[in-house]
C-alpha cells in the first residue's frame, strides 16, 4: 500500500443521484503517485460520472473528494483543474480550428492566465509556449505541432487530448477510454504513453478494452450498477467470482 | 519578408487610405454616406468580439449602441456644446454599465436561451425610451447643440463641422480595429477564442470561462457605445428605433454577411450591407418597387448566406477551394 503522502486524490463514499437514480454509490478510491489506477465496468455502470464528479463537472451528492490533501468537494471544474487535476473525454475534446501546438499553449496557459494582459501577444508568452512544447515532446506529437487539430487522425487527436492535460501540469490524471475507437497500433503507442505517464502522476483510467486494462493497471475497481463490487491488484480481480460473474454471467460451479 | 509585410499591411492601408482622400473625390451626400457606414462598421466590430470570436450569439446588442446614444443626448447640456473630452467617456460609460448588468444575467444561460434573454433585455430598454418621458418617447430627442472638441479651452478642430468629424470617425474605426486585432492576439483573445471553439475543454482545462464571457460581452457593449455616440452626434437626433431589434438583427445580419470571427468580416458586411440598403431603397433604379426595399434586401442576404457560409470575407478562400477541386476534373476530360 502506498504511504500516505503519495495518495493524489481519495474519493470517500461519492454518491451521484439523479433523481431516483443512483449512478455512482458510496464508492471510494485512492489514487496514488506512479500507479495507473483502472475502474470497469459494464456499460451504464457509472464510470463515466464518478469521472465527471471527481473532476467537478456535475455537482457530488454525498460523499466526499480529497485532491492533494485539500477538501475539494465543493469546488468548480476550473478550480480543480488548477490545482492539479486533469481529465480527457470520451469524445474527443479538442479545439479543432487551432494548431495542435496553440490546443497545447491554450490549455498550458490556464496554469497562469493573466486575463486582464490584453496588448502582448499570446505567443510571446513564454511559461505556455514552452509548457507546450514540453507537453508535445512527452506525447510525441511534436512532429505534428503546426497541423491543423481537425485534420488528425483520431488516434492522434485522443493523443493529443492527452498532451493538452499534460500541458496544464496536472499531478492526477483522469482518462476516460483514450483507447476508444483506436486501432491496435495506435494501442500500442497510447499504452507506451501511459506508462510513461505514470511517474510523477496518478492516473485513473477508465476502459472497455480489458487486455489493455490488465497490462498497464496497478489496482482495479470493478463497477456494478453504480457501485464497487471489487478493487485490488489486478490478478486478484481477475480471480473474484463476483467479478467473473458480472462480466461472464452465470458462473457454474459442479 | 518584405513581402510578407506587404501582404500583411497593404489591403488595411489601402483600405484606410481611400477612406481618407474620399471627402476630396466623393460628393457631400456620399461621404455622408460613407462616414454613416464607418460608424456601422464600428458597431458591427463590437459585435464580431462576441458573435464571430467569443461565439457568443445575441439579438440585443442595439441595446449598448442605443443607450450610448441616448446618454450622448441627455448628458450633454441644453444651451451650450458639450466637451467631447468627458461626453464620450460618459456615453461609452453608460453602454458599459447595462452592458455589465445585461451580461451578468443573461451568460447565465447558453445558445438559443442567451439569444432571448439579450433580446428581452434589449426590448426592455427599448420600452423605457418608447413609453416614458425620459427621452422623448417615441418621438425621440434631439442634440441641440453639437459637442466640441476642447482640451482646457483650446480647441484642435472644428467638430461641428463635417469634414473634421467625418475624420474623427475613420480614426476611431481605425483605433478599434487596431483595439481588437491587438486583443485577440493577446492571452485574452485566445481564451475567448477557446470559448468558441470547445467551452467545456476551457473549464476542464481550469478557466473559469463566466468571467471572461462577462468581461467580452461588457467589452463589446463599451464599443458599441462607441458608435452609438458617433451615431447620435453625426444625425443630432436619437429615437427609440436605434435600440430595436430590427437594429439588432441588421448589425447581427452585417457580421454574418461579412463573414464571422474575422475582424475584416465586419467591416465589409458593415459596408456590403449599407450600400445593399441603399441600392434597393433607390426609386431611381427600381421605381415604384423601391418602397418594397426589405424584400429584395432579405432575398439578396439569404442567397449570399446560402452560397457563401463563411460571408464576403472567405470567398477568394472559397474560389481558390473551388478552383482546387475543378482542376483534377479538367485534367480527366
Amino acid at each position: 500500500m502506498p504511504d500516505r503522502q503519495s495518495l493524489l486524490l481519495r474519493a470517500k463514499g461519492v454518491t451521484r443521484r439523479f433523481g431516483g437514480l443512483t449512478a455512482v454509490s458510496a464508492v471510494s478510491l485512492d489514487l496514488a503517485e506512479g500507479e495507473i489506477h483502472a475502474v470497469i465496468g459494464t456499460n451504464g455502470a457509472g464510470k463515466s460520472t464518478l469521472i465527471n464528479v471527481l473532476a467537478g463537472e456535475i455537482p457530488i451528492t454525498d460523499g466526499r473528494v480529497e485532491l492533494l490533501s485539500q477538501d475539494v468537494t465543493h469546488w468548480s471544474q476550473p478550480k480543480r483543474a488548477r490545482a492539479g487535476l486533469g481529465r480527457s473525454y470520451q469524445r474527443t475534446t479538442i479545439f479543432p480550428r487551432f494548431t495542435v501546438f496553440e490546443n497545447c499553449r491554450l490549455a498550458a496557459q490556464a496554469t497562469r492566465q493573466v486575463p486582464w494582459n490584453g496588448w502582448t501577444a499570446a505567443d510571446a508568452c513564454p511559461v505556455s509556449t514552452s509548457l507546450a512544447r514540453d507537453a508535445l515532446a512527452r506525447t510525441g506529437l511534436s512532429g505534428l505541432a503546426d497541423r491543423i487539430a481537425g485534420l488528425l487522425s483520431h488516434g492522434e487527436k485522443r493523443q493529443l487530448e492527452i498532451a493538452m492535460c499534460v500541458a496544464t501540469r496536472p499531478r492526477v490524471l483522469l482518462l476516460d477510454e483514450p483507447l476508444a475507437g483506436m486501432g491496435p497500433e495506435e494501442t500500442e503507442r497510447m499504452l507506451g504513453l501511459l506508462a510513461d505517464l505514470k511517474a510523477g502522476h496518478a492516473i485513473l483510467l477508465v476502459e472497455h478494452d480489458m487486455d489493455a486494462v490488465f497490462r498497464v493497471a496497478d489496482r482495479i475497481t470493478v463497477m456494478v450498477n453504480g457501485a464497487v463490487i471489487a478493487s485490488d491488484t489486478p490478478a486478484v480481480v481477475r480471480a473474484d467470482p463476483d467479478v467473473q460473474l458480472a462480466y461472464l454471467g452465470e458462473v457454474h460451479v459442479d | 519578408m518584405i513581402a510578407a509585410l506587404h501582404t500583411r499591411w497593404l489591403p488595411p492601408l489601402l483600405v484606410v487610405a481611400s477612406l481618407a482622400v474620399f471627402p476630396w473625390l466623393g460628393s457631400e451626400f456620399y461621404v455622408g454616406l460613407a462616414g454613416k457606414i464607418m460608424i456601422l462598421a464600428i458597431f458591427a466590430l463590437s459585435l464580431q468580439l462576441l458573435v464571430g470570436v467569443t461565439g457568443l450569439v445575441s439579438l440585443g446588442h442595439a441595446a449598448f449602441y442605443g443607450v450610448a446614444a441616448y446618454a450622448t443626448v441627455l448628458l450633454a447640456p441644453k444651451y451650450e456644446a458639450a466637451n467631447m473630452v468627458w461626453l464620450l467617456p460618459a456615453a461609452v460609460a453608460a453602454a458599459v454599465l447595462y452592458a455589465l448588468a445585461v451580461g451578468a444575467l443573461a451568460l447565465r444561460t447558453k445558445g438559443v436561451y442567451f439569444i432571448m434573454v439579450t433580446l428581452a433585455f434589449a426590448q426592455m430598454a427599448y420600452y423605457v425610451f418608447h413609453d416614458t418621458k425620459l427621452g422623448g418617447g417615441s418621438d425621440g430627442i434631439y442634440l441641440n447643440i453639437k459637442p466640441e472638441l476642447s482640451f482646457a479651452g483650446w480647441q484642435p478642430i472644428d467638430m461641428g463641422a463635417r469634414l473634421p468629424f467625418y475624420y474623427i470617425v475613420l480614426l476611431a474605426l481605425v483605433a478599434v480595429f487596431a483595439f481588437l486585432r491587438m486583443l485577440l492576439a493577446s492571452r485574452f483573445g485566445r481564451a475567448l477564442a477557446g470559448i468558441r471553439g470547445n467551452e467545456q475543454r476551457m473549464r476542464a482545462a481550469g478557466f473559469a470561462t463566466f468571467p471572461y464571457k462577462l468581461a467580452a460581452f461588457t467589452l463589446a457593449g463599451g464599443l458599441a457605445g462607441v458608435a452609438g455616440f458617433l451615431a447620435a452626434f453625426r444625425e443630432g437626433y436619437v429615437n427609440p428605433e436605434m435600440l430595436s431589434w430590427h437594429q439588432s438583427g441588421a448589425v447581427l445580419l452585417m457580421v454574418i454577411l461579412g463573414g464571422m470571427g474575422r475582424l475584416w468580416g465586419a467591416v465589409l458586411g458593415a459596408f456590403a450591407f449599407a450600400l445593399l440598403q441603399f441600392f434597393f431603397q433607390s426609386e431611381y433604379v427600381f421605381g415604384e418597387f423601391a418602397k418594397h426595399w426589405q424584400l429584395l434586401l432579405g432575398a439578396t442576404i439569404i442567397a449570399c448566406v446560402a452560397l457563401m457560409p463563411e460571408g464576403l470575407i472567405g470567398l477568394p478562400g472559397q474560389l481558390r477551394a473551388w478552383r482546387a477541386r475543378r482542376k483534377p476534373n479538367a485534367s480527366h476530360a
